[in-house]
């Protein structure tokens, strides 16, 4: 790959880079996506998490496709062969440990990703389609994650299915035909385990590739926002390059490896030395096996679930139906994908915004993160009262937006980026 | 971790309500170490000797145990198989199919126990019969109200009785809440004998529920020190390419 941006050109009839150029745009490729893809030279910590995300769909589809040789996807043998790859296939336990500590990797990254996109406007005009994308693979990664947790077959895998596709049965008239076909049976069973393994496998993992391929798409066609949330492409140098502009490649390559190794000693510091990470990553009831008739003393779902369902919970019964906690849960998500029209502010970056805004975003931040120990907890002593309050403010901060970010005054923009990481 | 395991023990003690009010039974420290294979040893033999009668290790195979523990395979037949006879076999038990008729309940494999339930939970579980009348075996579990389980282990220890206090209920009327055991007849060990014979046991059960365990975390420490070199060229080379970025 190395010789290939600079001996293409030339050697178009000669070496093999030429033979391929003349029949497949190799080198046009890497040029347009890498080394004259002109990226801000301001990225700052939070401009990682993209490309770490990038490394975490790959260390879960490669680890994936390893567990999938020897796990049986039924109910009489899920549980064993988990405990066979464990312990008797070469290497086995850590495939397993890389793919379930990617899962949480995954979406601490994806959270902090989506959290650098309220900081600096990433989702603002032109970047909108960039926003609905990554919604949707936040969507289709819950439920990639979800079925995922099924797999094991342990009792928090089986009563954690039980509690979220029960959900789909308090939706009015179709609710209970609805969780059947989920299922596929009365009860979450065999059928249930074989259908989720084929969506975790197949077909998720290739809405995942397809969706992340249209987002890294979309991005490149406009090109990346910064930490001041200002267009580069206005000064330009001669050869029409952006002058706060740098190529991406060998720039934030090298310096991704060096969020790569920091983020590797993370991952690995948990892999090696606290898998279940004090029983968040693995729950401890999901080393007993599945039992229809013992529920684990405390059905909660996985830690990066946790701000969902305790709105979930929040939300009491009204009018003799429990569908209201589903809807506000639903809502929830929903409303993250109108966020690029839902903020007026004439600037992007939290940089150049006022007062407001700010104080918006840590209730925001706070708000979520309070949401997830509440979903972790059980629903008693402050923490119901303490769910209802956050998931107010998790609303308030979108549904107010418009209201807040268009009375604000704010701060000059500059014209070019301040300084580089 | 152990928060939970507690949290967990304490809520098998009933509902939430009762978790609130008398669930304050904490786990005893087991002191487990499973880098020390004496201790492991040690801990194999007992449960081969004590426990397996009843209860299986169904996904941990004899020979990876001797591997593991430094045991020679010439004494592993000997000394530790009773219900196999084949090394590559995983621990069974020697319980019939029916057994389910002979305490209420299949008595549990205890493979992933300690993964379930914390290597202190096992620790103290163990330290935790004591004399109940009402109990089909004569005794019950202080961290497993009602278990099933007769106190296999009573003539190394000896009995226990329990311990109640009066802790008056909501509407101030007297109510007696169990809170910890009291030896009542000596066993054939000495209270530290006995706590270091289950430290053992436990400890093997915590070795048995994930075996890779002590290999994972040194290989740990290699990987960490691998990545610690590889953040610092990493970070060299950025900052090589960097110096002309203005």
């Amino acid at each position: 790959m190395a010789a290939a941006p600079d001996s293409a050109d030339s050697s178009k009839g000669g070496s093999l880079i030429g033979w391929i150029d003349q029949r497949f745009p190799l080198t046009k490729l890497w040029r347009e996506q890498a080394s004259e893809y002109y990226v801000p030279k301001n990225f700052n910590f939070w401009y990682y998490f993209g490309v770490l995300s990038l490394v975490v769909l790959v260390n879960q589809l490669v680890t994936g496709i390893f567990l999938t040789m020897n796990y049986k996807p039924s109910s009489a043998e899920a549980f064993s062969s988990v405990e066979y790859i464990m312990r008797d296939v070469n290497w086995g336990w850590l495939i397993r440990y890389l793919h379930s500590t990617g899962a949480s990797a995954f979406f601490i990254v994806i959270y902090l990703h989506m959290f650098r996109s309220l900081l600096y406007g990433s989702h603002r005009k032109p970047r909108e389609l960039i926003w609905i994308f990554g919604c949707l693979i936040f969507v289709l990664l819950m439920a990639e994650g979800f079925m995922g947790y099924v797999l094991p077959w342990g009792n928090m895998s089986y009563w954690g299915a039980q509690v979220i596709v029960s959900l789909f049965g308090s939706l009015p008239v179709v609710g209970q035909s609805l969780v059947e076909w989920i299922r596929g049976d009365y009860y979450i069973a065999d059928a249930t385990l074989n259908r989720f393994f084929a969506l975790h496998v197949a077909a998720l993992p290739l809405a995942l590739v397809f969706l992340v391929i249209a987002h890294l798409m979309a991005l490149h066609e406009v090109g990346s926002n910064n930490p001041d949330g200002i267009d580069i492409k206005k000064y330009k140098d001669a050869q029409g390059h952006p002058l706060d502009g740098i190529p991406f490649h060998p720039y934030y390559t090298v310096k991704d490896l060096v969020g790569l190794a920091g983020f590797l000693l993370l991952f690995c510091g948990v892999i090696f030395f606290a898998p279940t990470f004090g029983g968040l990553f693995l729950e401890a009831p999901n080393f007993e096996p599945a039992n229809a008739l013992q529920t684990p003393p405390h059905i909660a779902p996985v830690w990066y679930f946790t701000p969902f369902y305790a709105m979930l919970r929040a939300v009491p019964s009204f009018a003799g139906t429990q569908v209201w906690g589903v809807l506000v849960m639903g809502a929830s998500i929903v409303v993250l994908f109108f966020l690029p029209w839902l903020d007026r502010s004439p600037v992007r970056s939290i940089r150049y915004r006022g007062p407001i805004y700010k104080i918006m975003l840590t209730i925001f931040t706070v708000s979520f993160i309070a949401l997830g120990v509440c979903g972790v907890k059980p629903p008693s002593g402050i923490y119901p009262m303490l769910a209802r309050v956050c998931t107010i403010l998790y609303f308030a901060f979108f549904l107010l937006m418009p209201w807040y970010t268009s009375i604000e005054s704010v701060k000059p923009v500059p014209e070019r980026v301040t300084g580089h990481a | 971790m152990l928060k939970s395991w507690i949290l967990m023990t304490v809520a098998l003690l009933g509902s939430g309500t009762v978790l609130a009010e008398e669930g304050d039974i904490a786990l005893l420290q087991s002191g487990a170490d499973i880098r020390n294979t004496d201790s492991l040893q040690r801990g194999a033999r007992n449960f081969m000797n004590y426990c397996s009668g009843c209860h299986s290790l169904k996904y941990l195979r004899y020979n990876r145990l001797a591997a593991d523990l430094k045991i020679p395979e010439s004494q592993l037949a000997g000394n530790l198989m009773f219900t196999t006879d084949k090394p590559f076999d995983t621990v069974n038990s020697a319980m019939p199919k029916d057994s389910e008729s002979w305490f209420g309940k299949q008595p549990p494999d205890l493979s992933l126990m300690a993964r379930a339930r914390g290597v202190d939970y096992l620790y103290s579980y163990m330290k935790g019969f004591y004399v109940d009348k009402t109990r089909p075996w004569g005794v019950n579990n202080l961290y497993l109200p009602s278990s099933a389980m007769p106190d296999v282990l009573a003539d190394l220890h000896g009995l226990q009785k329990p311990v109640f206090k009066n802790e008056p209920d909501d509407h101030g009327s007297a109510r007696m809440v169990l809170v910890g055991v009291d030896p009542m007849t000596p066993g054939a060990m000495k209270p530290e004998e006995y706590d270091q014979f289950v430290r053992d046991t436990a400890n093997f059960l915590d070795y048995a529920g994930e075996p890779v365990k002590a290999q994972r975390q040194s290989m740990g420490i290699f990987v960490t020190l691998f990545l610690l070199v590889f953040f610092v060229f990493a970070y060299l080379l950025k900052k090589e390419y960097w110096k002309d970025v203005h």
